[in-house]
């Protein structure tokens, strides 16, 4: 689809292909960013696998403690857990990588969990966390900053001064503040309710604390967009508003909040991994990326892979995410800056 | 001609690599610019005027693009010369004043700083003195109280004198050479014949000026020589009085056609030049003029070189028949005129 | 130029009551959240819960407890923990402050020079090979997550090569400024784990800042008057670019002494101003929250203040607007 025959390079290009398609042979152009999505792919495709993985491979509940279960290793079976020889005797040392997949192939956590089953299950839950908060955020950010941008005036001050508000604001703290508050009780808005245990609710969190990083820009473009002459030519033929919104608005703004989706989801995932590690993020008996590194934590300098693995595919991913959306970014709309992300 | 061109550009050619493979902007154009004349080089958008100069101040950075041919200036080819010497010619043998005086000047800097920093890069002087210097140029182009206005920055400065601040820098080393990239285009048209007229009085000091435009008036009204330009080709060459006079191309034909005049007789159409102008990219094999040409024969399939008949200064890239040109444009002219169904039934 | 002041002091002010006012909300006014439910436990029976919110004051009415909170807080300047009682608030942040600022002006100065020297590189070497090179190495930064790269760290220096290379490498903590020495050798590397971050987002977004300017009219002009790759590059179009990375910066700067930085605070095991608020809001330990968040809101709105002025100085259309 990218390459025209030499004949026919002519015609096409008195009808020459639409933004979209010249975009889409761009990126497929992009080595690097083909080289991310297949990344991507990868990452995804493996944490889909992550039941078939558990029930037939390792043949474990990661989700289960295995305070006195055993394994084999090289033949001989051994107990996950030994209790720990130095200090107190209190702590376990769980059983290290094996590189056996059916046995323990990443070793086991404190309480005797497959770790490399973990993984692929807390996959599942930061890459559906960090896709999901991006997209609402984009959404809402995009809807936010056209309001703001077109409608002007009082509308546009009071959304403006709320967004240079969260701005300034460490996005971190903020995120803390409201998952330490929704925790224990879960959300109650009106009709919408939202679990205190669901993954919902940090995705909730996540997009509402970046929603100014979308729409300051995106209200700086409509801005510009309000004093295009063809959206004022559109106004001055009575156009109702709502069509010159979809019509041409939407149209021009489009290809940069979509530009910020993967961008955005790195920073989502990073944001998600980092309340997970601090507690307040995904809890249990969920697991994400994050709650991994965080039960690592008091193994670091005896099974390090439980925090180092985790670390290592968050870094993976966001990285094939923000190469991705570089390219996608050098496509669509080049000039499209998402701050912290880009 | 004289018989030393200050400048001369041989068979220059730049292609684009594209991501439908290379496109050929200039193809093998030469010309040259003799010491102390005025050159005016014309042509519609895209006919490759602006590149062709780009290029022989090797300005063209982008790697995608390649230059070929020979730019002769004083004997040294300026296509070969190391960096550092080709550092040493722009800006102090040949400046260039671009379009868009709105963007041409860093912002965060004074207009006289920016004319100082071109003097020190050329000459070793101290600070102090560069700036002296930079007030007089300032001066000398008609910005008043040139001492204060020194130190204001570009966007303090109206389009007109920003022009005229770019100007002076471009002075400040006293080039032998000035392209003048339509350098009136984005200005009024009061402040237009201001610039003009600084550009006369700078050749009246001795430097040659290259004059890129798209308005056949202002040659006429500065050139001393005209290359017209068409599709990256040179279409017509010659003295401006000649070209002006007996142009022979019918591209010129239909540029000098299109100029509205304030005397004579009132038209009920202004004549145009029929079709689009070509595209890089899609020129054709022969004559780049050909598929807008009303005069196009067979012969044009075939690419025209430039040639004199007779006067060895006045040339042109076109196969009709010398001897037939007057009575072939007069009839063309007419064609182009008329609105094309009743009106022509009507005249008997 | 008075007028500016004042009105930059007013929106100031108004900016750290709307911080204020947004904490205190999602404290006391999140729909189905008790805070005094929160302090007593979860199943505190009702006398219990009455007598918290009434010790707390948490029976009074919203706008009352905010002045009484602001005023404990501002004006007798003696508001208290409500986890530790009798803990003051004010001594604990003036206390954990020195620790957060020598953490982020030290990381500022490590990522500022190396995300510029990086995106400056990296644009004028745009087309040849080190460019990808030096933007793979600010992907890799944005990427990491930074207190799993701080526990990397930790369990590199103070475990695997802790008996080779390391040897010199202090325990995670924090020591004055009276031993400048051994303050340098224990934040080195808390420094250099928040600076990769930085320096990768700053790297790339600068990168793109200066590959537009280069293709800027100005750079062009700078080009035909013979001035050198260099001076070009740098006098011009990295001068132009640093604008938007200054009112970056302040932003950013801002928030990490506001507590951005808790991360990595809490891994290195320095007692700053994220470590505390972190701690106070795993114990939703409110005044503690408030005086925090007030500190934070002070330094945003410090740093906003700076950078409208080192704006002014670098971009001079800003001066008259």
């Amino acid at each position: 689809m990218s390459t025209v025959a030499p004949e026919l390079a002519t015609a096409e290009a008195r009808r020459s292909p639409g933004p979209w398609r010249t975009a889409g042979a761009d990126l497929l152009r992009n080595r690097s960013a083909l080289a991310a999505a297949v990344v991507l792919f990868l990452v995804v495709l493996a944490t889909l696998c992550a039941p078939l993985y558990a029930a037939h491979i390792a043949h474990t509940d990661p989700f289960q403690s295995h305070v006195s279960g055993t394994t084999v290793v090289d033949g001989k079976t051994v107990p996950v857990l030994t209790p720990s020889s130095t200090g107190l005797g209190l702590g376990v040392t769980p059983i290290g990588p094996t590189w056996d997949p059916a046995h323990y192939f990443l070793g086991a956590d404190n309480q005797g969990r497959d770790v490399m089953a973990r993984l692929l299950y807390g996959g599942r839950t930061s890459l559906f966390i960090g896709f999901t908060a991006a997209l609402l955020t984009c959404a809402l950010g995009t809807v936010v900053g056209v309001v703001a941008g077109y409608a002007g005036g009082v509308v546009d001050a009071v959304i403006s001064r709320v967004l240079d508000v969260i701005w300034a604001f460490p996005v971190y703290l903020l995120a803390i503040c409201l998952s330490v508050v929704l925790l224990t009780d879960g959300l109650h808005l009106g009709p919408l309710t939202v679990e205190a245990g669901s993954l919902w609710l940090p995705v909730a969190i996540i997009a509402a604390i970046y929603v100014p990083y979308i729409a300051r820009p995106l209200r700086g473009q409509v801005l510009v967009l309000r004093n295009k002459e063809y959206i004022q030519a559109a106004v001055g033929s009575g156009a109702p508003t709502a069509r010159i919104l979809r019509r041409e608005v939407l149209p021009n703004v489009l290809p940069t909040a979509i530009v910020f989706v993967p961008l955005m989801t790195a920073l989502a995932m990073l944001t998600e991994s980092a309340l997970s590690f601090l507690s307040v993020g995904v809890q249990p008996p969920d697991a994400s990326w994050g709650t991994i590194i965080e039960d690592g934590l008091g193994l670091l300098y005896t099974r390090p892979a439980v925090t180092i693995a985790p670390g290592l595919l968050i870094a993976l991913t966001t990285a094939a995410l923000n190469v991705l959306g570089d390219g996608v970014r050098d496509a669509l709309d080049p000039g499209a800056r998402l701050r912290g992300g880009v | 001609m004289p018989d030393q061109p200050l400048l001369d550009v041989r068979d220059l050619k730049v292609s684009f690599r594209t991501r439908r493979g290379s496109v050929t902007v200039v193809d093998g154009l030469s010309f040259s610019v003799s010491p102390g004349e005025i050159l005016g080089v014309v042509g519609e958008s895209g006919s490759g005027k602006s590149v062709s100069m780009l290029a022989v101040l090797r300005l063209l950075t982008s790697p995608n693009v390649t230059v070929e041919g020979e730019v002769r200036f004083r004997g040294r080819d300026l296509l070969t010369l190391p960096d550092k010497e080709m550092r040493a010619v722009r800006g102090r043998e040949i400046a260039m004043v671009f379009q868009d005086p709105m963007t041409a000047l860093t912002p965060v800097y004074t207009v006289g700083w920016q004319i100082a920093e071109q003097i020190r890069a050329h000459e070793k002087v101290p600070r102090k003195e560069a700036h002296a210097r930079a007030v007089s140029l300032l001066s000398d182009v008609g910005i008043p109280d040139a001492a204060s206005r020194a130190n204001s920055y570009p966007h303090e400065f109206s389009g007109g004198m920003r022009q005229r601040a770019v100007i002076a820098m471009a002075l400040s080393c006293g080039p032998a050479l000035l392209i003048a990239d339509e350098p009136t285009t984005a200005l009024d048209v009061t402040v237009q014949a201001q610039i003009l007229d600084l550009m006369r009085e700078l050749n009246a000091e001795g430097s040659a000026v290259v004059l890129i435009t798209h308005d056949m008036g202002v040659i006429s009204q500065i050139a001393d020589r005209v290359l017209v330009m068409y599709g990256g080709r040179a279409a017509e060459e010659g003295p401006r009085r000649a070209v002006f006079h007996g142009p022979r191309h019918p591209y010129t034909w239909g540029l000098l056609d299109s100029v509205p005049r304030v005397g004579g007789p009132r038209l009920r159409r202004l004549p145009t030049i029929a079709g689009m102008p070509v595209a890089p990219g899609s020129l054709p094999e022969g004559c780049a003029f050909a598929p807008r040409c009303r005069l196009r024969h067979d012969r044009c399939e075939e690419r025209p070189v430039l040639r004199d008949f007779g006067d060895s200064a006045h040339r042109d890239a076109c196969w009709l028949p010398d001897e037939d040109r007057a009575s072939l444009r007069l009839t063309s002219r007419a064609t182009a005129t008329d609105v094309p169904d009743r009106e022509r039934e009507a005249t008997p | 130029m008075l007028r500016f002041i004042v009105k930059r002091f007013a929106s100031a002010l108004l900016v750290m009551f709307a911080i204020s006012v947004l904490v205190f909300l999602i404290f006391f006014a999140t729909p189905g959240v008790d805070p005094a439910a929160r302090i007593a436990g979860r199943n505190a029976d009702p006398a219990t819960l009455a007598q918290v919110r009434h010790s707390f004051g948490l029976d009074r009415p919203m706008p009352i407890r905010y002045l009484l909170m602001m005023r404990h807080l501002l004006i007798d300047r003696d508001l208290e923990s409500f986890v530790n009682r009798g803990s003051r608030v004010i001594p604990q942040i003036v206390q954990a402050t020195p620790v957060t600022l020598s953490l982020v002006i030290g990381a500022a100065l490590i990522w500022m020079t190396a995300g510029i020297i990086m995106g400056t590189a990296a644009a004028a070497l745009r087309g040849k090979a080190a460019d990808p090179l030096i933007m793979l190495v600010g992907v890799v930064g944005v990427s990491l997550p930074a207190y799993w790269l701080g526990e990397v760290v930790n369990l590199i220096t103070q475990k695997q090569l802790h008996s080779s290379v390391f040897s010199w490498v202090p325990p995670p903590g924090y020591v004055g400024l009276d031993h400048p020495g051994q303050w340098a050798l224990h934040l080195l590397f808390p420094w250099l784990t928040l600076a990769l971050l930085y320096a990768g987002i700053y790297a790339r977004l600068l990168r793109g800042e200066v590959v537009s300017a280069l293709n800027e009219d100005y750079v062009r002009t700078a080009r035909a008057k013979g001035l050198s790759e260099r001076r070009i590059l740098i006098r011009h179009a990295l001068r132009c670019s640093l604008i938007p990375i200054v009112s970056l910066f302040g932003l950013d700067f801002g928030a990490l002494v506001g507590g951005a930085a808790l991360l990595t605070e809490v891994v290195f095991g320095l007692p700053g101003i994220g470590k505390l608020t972190f701690d106070a809001l795993q114990n939703l330990d409110l005044p503690v929250i408030m005086g925090t968040v007030l500190y934070a809101a002070f330094f945003v709105v410090l740093a906003n203040a700076l950078v409208d002025i080192l704006y002014a100085r670098l971009d001079p259309r800003a001066r008259h607007a």
